[in-house]
């Protein structure tokens, strides 16, 4: 068979193709696990988590027990100077958690306790607008996440965030750790933290600790499922949110 | 050549400093690192994946681990034999290796790596 030069070519250049198709495909298929990953059959699922805190049966007492299993659990420090402290979930006066509800004559007892406060996980969160390394961001099921992987420790988020949230690590956090839980890691020096409303206990199929610990105080569910049980205490008490005129949609209601 | 003697001088100082390391560390070879498993890593017989893909591509595998498990929420991870393993630095990899100086460190020392894992991740606590 004679090959003339046109033919030589074509058949040249399909070869040249091919062997140049080869390798990028074992880049991407190459030697790589075969991957199966997939999500614990027991993994509690919402369309959007919220809490609903009732501050008729929350007191300073059970407060207490809800900040003490939270922290404890997420190895959260006790740094005793104030401006350097690292809170999840902490209490607030009330006119200082709902400064827009408050009036220096509400005099009732309710207004007298503390309010429990901890991340909105706001639906409309502004701090996940101003991250620019995507570390934190929005699960589709509506919590607002903190992957400590990415985090620079810009503060953009502690700046956006209207509800003081967020901590910042001023430094080793773990030195300022009573007794540190092998189950969770700690962070280092230079990242910012705050609650996940227990994401890692839902995808395992638990609720989030300080709903355990609130003695039913608190209740938690999906906003988005008519029939779940924080939608029918919303339904049938008065309830507020925290600067909800900001428009981030806070998925706290308090029931007052 | 102006300056002969001197030029030649400094040339010769001047290699003899840049292949200093090689010289020196000459017929010095470093101890081949050995990780050791533990008796119930040991025992496992397999990891979630074969051991030559782990000892090559552990550390790929663990920054996928995380990414799944941070930001898609999958926590579940299906080794090649078919077993589920919770995909967690702290509570399953080394709950086998506990051993992190003999294995981890046995390694990553030797070829002069320092990952940042322990500065959040808590490691186990070891007996000296």
């Amino acid at each position: 068979m004679r090959i003339n030069r046109r033919k030589f070519l074509k058949i040249a250049s399909i070869s040249v193709l091919g062997f140049g198709v080869k390798p990028t495909i074992d880049l991407f298929a190459g030697h790589e696990a075969k991957a199966k990953i997939k999500q614990s059959p027991k993994a509690l699922r919402a369309k959007r988590w919220a809490m609903v805190i009732d501050l008729r049966k929350m007191n300073e007492e059970i407060a207490k027990k809800c900040i003490e299993a939270c922290h404890r659990f997420h190895n959260v420090p006790h740094i005793p100077d104030k401006k350097r402290e690292i809170k999840w979930i902490w209490t607030e006066p009330f006119e200082h958690a709902f400064p827009g509800q408050s009036h220096e004559f509400l005099g009732t007892e309710l207004i007298e306790k503390p309010v429990l406060v901890l991340c909105n996980n706001c639906d409309n969160p502004p701090c996940v607008q101003v991250c620019p390394t995507k570390a934190t961001f929005k699960r589709e099921d509506g919590i607002v996440m903190m992957d400590m992987h990415r985090c620079i420790g810009c503060r953009f988020c502690m700046a956006a965030c209207p509800y003081g949230s967020r901590s910042f690590n001023w430094m080793d956090p773990r030195p300022y750790i009573e007794k540190e839980n092998p189950e969770y890691p700690t962070r280092e020096k230079g990242v910012v933290e705050k609650c996940d409303f227990c994401a890692e206990r839902l995808d395992k199929g638990l609720m989030p600790l300080c709903v355990e610990a609130s003695e039913g105080a608190i209740i938690f569910g999906d906003l988005e499922d008519p029939e779940s049980e924080v939608r029918r205490v919303l339904r049938e008490r008065y309830s507020i949110q925290r600067k909800p005129e900001l428009g981030t949609g806070p998925s706290i209601f308090y029931l007052i | 050549m102006y300056d002969g003697g001197k030029i030649l001088t400094g040339l010769v100082i001047g290699i003899a400093l840049l292949t200093f390391p090689l010289w020196y560390n000459l017929g010095k070879a470093a101890k081949v690192a050995e990780p050791k498993l533990t008796p119930k890593a040991e025992q496992a017989k397999y990891c979630v994946e074969p051991k030559e893909y782990m000892v090559a591509e552990h550390m790929a595998l663990l920054d996928k681990w995380r990414n799944w498990v941070v930001r898609d929420g999958y926590r579940v991870y299906v080794g090649f034999n078919g077993k589920e393993y919770d995909m967690s630095l702290q509570n399953t990899c080394m709950d086998c290796h506990s051993n992190k100086k003999k294995f981890c460190d046995e390694c990553h020392n030797y070829a002069g790596v320092k990952p940042y894992c322990w500065t959040c991740h808590l490691e186990p606590k070891e007996e000296e």
